[in-house]
């Protein structure tokens, strides 16, 4: 178990800037996500963690001690990576027995450390095929079980489910998350999948060109979002941003729904909506369209199914958001500023 | 009508196969000869001379052993074949030992430096022998080394290192690097995640490595022929046409010379050749 | 807590850590065998040019460009450049035609092929050295009323009873047996890298023309053609130098006979350099192939980087 920090962590690879400035203070035990979209430097800021890159600048901290100058063997870290890496020369038991020989343990205890791992993740049965001989599944918990056979004080997953089917990916995403909590080692984990951020992390930190933009709980990150970036890059579809009086007003699409289901009483702010075009997804009408009135501005609505009011192509709506829904930002420095006063 | 199908079929094929019939002959004709030399009698070689009734392409006389004996027991066919695995092997070592950390360093370690890097390496696998056997042969000279096959150790390795580097920098790039990282981050070193997860990785690529240097030693004739003049020092390519050629040409013995040192060579380097041609084009297939 | 007890023990071996460090640290033996045996001979070569040295003698004097002067003033110096010319490119251009030829044929799969490939590349991979040896005794070099080809040549009535065809005593058919051997051992070599070329070829892209409606030649000539252009070039290049700079065929068919007239620069520089001692004028013979592996060198650098923008 141990602390994972980062202070004012940079690095450049040549003019690039990948990760440029970060300060990230992961609780011993915690579950943080990396969530930004490719080449934010989410994957560069875990390989600096993991002792795979060299910083440029600012300084690493695994259970409060530097470990900028140490390799990755001894930063007492464990690492799945999106392939899983798999020794594919090996039987899963070997790999998972990989890091316990590297110690240089006794047989016995390799044979009830690895014993141990398998049969926390199911896969006893498995131990002696190779790599190739296991479906995608399977390989992901073979990765688990030699992260953990070591009981390292970090995990650090890069978008470890990337790689399986929808389908198991749901299952996966359960079941990883209830396996940290079980162990309780302080895991750092990379994915570009919102839903998986979500779902997963105690907190999530968004990263967009080398820069933390936002660390938060899950509700935060979407209730409350820094600035635009995370306003815009976490949701589908994106919340809704319209230019009004010298600020940004945001809203996200499922807030904006037509006036007559909201009760009277509630503090409604509403617009006029023409709506373009509507998608019918099942559990949700998209509806998409532009608010009429000085500036035309594309917005997007989403309707569950239980609003089951009519809605034509080509037609104009009334429609509103609740006040406490909206979002300001500042134009200038895409910033949340105070509510409206 | 079966006989319209099969003339059909012939038609289509028929040129194909003529086309394949002759190139094979082409190719394969002196290996055919070299092996009917090898078991013909004295007298059925030597009668073509005077009879052009009397068909050379067939065992006129029963086919012997004669040949192959003499060359064992009668000639120094056994020292060149020890004096070219001795080279041999030492050469395999020596490139092993200086080409796996240079194609390693080159794939993993040098980035974008390494490109080009890798590049020039492989360029110099094109300087002939032909422009260097003189100072060579000089250097040679110097170091005490002329008439040694320690002369031919130290030598050979300028033509497999390079080619060899650039082989196995294909090799090496073609194994994610997540693996090796893995293996980093499970407690081994850099070298010891290449020891214990590269090289085992990458055993195909070693044993091409090992078979083409040997293959290119045993091909290799002008610098055996410019440092060499001893019969007892020779190698196998060197020693056969060289030392087994004399006024009268004994033909027999010389072409089971041949004939035996070759196609074990042959068949060695083409179980590999998809791996050399990959070599030999580099980028441009991908390309 | 345990990483850093381990900090000081293992302190040293955080150097192999360091790629800065470790690449240059494994490469190195290799650039300094390349430094040592083929850029400082390179250099040598140049410098024994410009002197007098003769092998057995380590003292050499300065000459200035009189070496030179005499291969210059030698017509079997230009002989042996013609020749050199010659051999090199017919047998190129021979080769590059009967390659096409064979790759398209070798593209169609039928049964025994792994053996016809097999057989085809036999000249390729035996020593050619030996080999040429065997060509020697099927021509009848040496001898030829011993000569299978004469033989053949008479049964099917192409050369009569008392004709005989003395292959390496005469200048043109020594040099026609020559390029034969040439041709015959590159054959195979431009084959394969043709084919791999030809196989490299996405699927895809033929059938996308073939959908766009290109015909076969248009196909053959706006898309085999250029794709494989860089495959062309490497068989060419790589022939280039194999055949130019190549002394083991010459030497041991006719070891540059009859009367020197088929001596390539190779086979001259060796026979000037090594045999007469002449390690100086030797020298200054094989410094005209130099040219030639720089225009090779550049070609072959053009199309790595073309590749490499690809």
């Amino acid at each position: 178990m141990a602390i994972v920090e980062a202070r004012d962590l940079k690095k450049y690879f040549g003019k690039v800037r990948a990760v440029d400035g970060v300060d990230l203070f992961v609780q011993d035990g915690e579950f943080l996500v990396l969530l930004g979209p490719s080449g934010s430097g989410k994957t560069t800021l875990m390989r600096m963690i993991a002792g795979l890159e060299q910083p440029t600048a600012g300084e690493i901290l695994i259970g409060s001690q530097v470990v900028n100058n140490l390799p990755p063997r001894v930063r007492k870290i464990a690492m799945v990576f999106q392939s899983y890496a798999l020794y594919p020369h090996k039987t899963a038991f070997d790999n998972i027995a990989f890091p316990l020989r590297a110690q240089g343990l006794g047989l016995k205890v390799i044979y009830e450390k690895v014993n141990w791992a398998a049969n926390l993740l199911g896969i006893a049965h498995l131990l002696r095929r190779k790599p190739r001989e296991l479906s995608g599944g399977e390989r992901q918990r073979v990765a688990l079980a030699r992260a953990i056979v070591r009981e390292p004080s970090v995990f650090l997953l890069d978008e470890p489910l990337s790689n399986l089917d929808a389908k198991l990916r749901h299952a996966a995403r359960d079941e990883l998350k209830r396996f940290q909590r079980s162990i309780g080692t302080t895991t750092i984990y990379v994915t570009h999948d919102q839903i998986e951020a979500m779902g997963l992390g105690d907190r999530i930190a968004i990263m967009n060109e080398g820069k933390v933009r936002q660390i938060g709980t899950p509700y935060e990150i979407y209730h409350e979002p820094a600035d635009t970036f995370v306003a815009t890059f976490v949701g589908t579809p994106p919340m809704n941003l319209i230019a009004r009086a010298e600020r940004l007003i945001g809203f996200r699409p499922e807030s904006f729904l037509p006036k007559e289901i909201y009760n009277a009483h509630e503090d409604l702010v509403s617009f006029s909506f023409h709506v373009r075009r509507v998608e019918h997804l099942g559990s949700d009408r998209l509806l998409y369209g532009s608010l009429t009135g000085k500036e035309e501005s594309p917005v997007i609505a989403k309707l569950p199914l239980t609003v089951s009011i009519p809605i034509q192509e080509g037609g104009n709506y009334e429609f509103a958001v609740r006040q406490r829904d909206l979002k300001f930002f500042s134009p200038q420095t895409s910033q949340r500023t105070e509510e409206e006063s | 009508m079966p006989t319209a199908r099969v003339l059909r079929w012939l038609r289509s094929r028929f040129p194909l196969y003529v086309l394949i019939f002759l190139f094979v002959a082409f190719a394969a004709f002196p290996f055919y000869w070299m092996t009917i030399t090898t078991f013909k009698q004295d007298e059925d070689l030597f009668h073509v001379a005077t009879d052009s009734k009397y068909n050379p392409y067939r065992f006129n006389l029963p086919p012997t052993l004669s040949h192959l004996k003499q060359l064992i027991f009668e000639t120094p066919y056994f020292t060149f074949l020890r004096n070219t695995l001795f080279v041999g092997l030492l050469v395999v070592a020596i490139t092993l030992l200086i080409s796996v950390p240079a194609g390693y360093s080159l794939a993993r370690l040098l980035g974008r430096w390494g490109e080009q890097l890798g590049i020039g390496i492989f360029l110099t696998y094109l300087v002939p022998p032909t422009l260097l056997f003189i100072p060579l042969a000089r250097l040679i000279a110097l170091l005490g080394l002329s008439d040694t096959l320690w002369s031919l150790v130290l030598i050979y390795p300028t033509f497999t290192i390079p080619f060899c580097t650039w082989l196995l920098m294909g090799f090496f790039k073609s194994i994610p690097k997540d693996i090796e990282e893995q293996a980093m981050v499970d407690g081994h070193s850099r070298l010891g995640a290449i020891l214990k997860t590269v090289l085992p990785l990458s055993l195909p690529g070693l044993l091409t490595v090992v078979i083409f240097s040997l293959t290119l030693v045993m091909q290799e004739f002008v610098y055996a022929l410019t440092f060499i003049n001893a019969v007892g020092k020779m190698t196998l390519s060197l020693g056969v046409p060289i030392a087994l050629v004399h006024d009268v040409y004994r033909w027999g013995p010389l072409m089971a010379a041949v004939l035996i040192s070759s196609i074990p060579v042959a068949i060695l380097y083409n179980l590999f050749l998809d791996r050399f041609i990959a070599g030999f084009t580099g980028g441009a297939v991908k390309g | 807590m345990e990483a850093a007890r381990e900090i000081p023990r293992a302190r040293y071996r955080y150097l192999l850590d360091r790629e800065r460090l470790l690449g240059p640290l494994l490469i190195s033996p290799a650039i300094g065998y390349i430094l040592l045996l083929i850029g400082l001979p390179l250099l040598l070569a140049i410098y024994l040019s410009f002197t007098n040295a003769i092998s057995g003698q380590l003292s050499a004097q300065f000459v200035g460009l009189k070496n030179f002067q005499t291969i210059l003033a030698d017509p079997l110096f230009f002989q042996a450049l013609k020749n050199t010319f010659i051999f090199t490119s017919i047998s190129m251009l021979i080769v590059l035609i009967l390659a096409k030829v064979l790759a398209l044929t070798l593209l169609k799969s039928f049964p025994g092929r792994p053996i016809v490939r097999f057989l085809i590349l036999l000249p390729w991979v035996a020593p050619i050295s030996l080999t040429t040896l065997s060509w020697d005794w099927v021509l009848g070099a040496s001898n030829a009323t011993l000569s299978t080809i004469n033989w053949t040549l008479r049964a099917v009535g192409i050369l009569g009873p008392q004709d005989w065809i003395w292959w390496t005593s005469y200048t043109t058919p020594a040099m026609a047996a020559i390029i034969l051997i040439q041709v015959w051992r590159l054959l195979p070599f431009a084959t394969i890298i043709l084919l791999a070329g030809l196989t490299s070829i996405p699927q895809d892209i033929q059938d996308a023309a073939t959908v766009d409606g290109a015909g076969f030649w248009r196909r053959l000539f706006e898309i085999i053609l250029p794709l494989m252009l860089p495959i062309v070039a490497v068989a060419v290049l790589f022939g280039i130098i194999f055949t130019a700079t190549d002394m083991t065929v010459v030497y041991i068919l006719t070891r540059g006979g009859p009367y020197n007239s088929t001596h390539v620069l190779a086979s001259l520089a060796w026979q000037r350099g090594i045999f007469g001692g002449q390690l100086g004028q030797g020298a200054a013979i094989a410094i005209f192939l130099f040219p030639l592996l720089l225009i090779v060198a550049f070609f072959m650098l053009r199309l790595a980087r073309r590749t490499e923008v690809a």
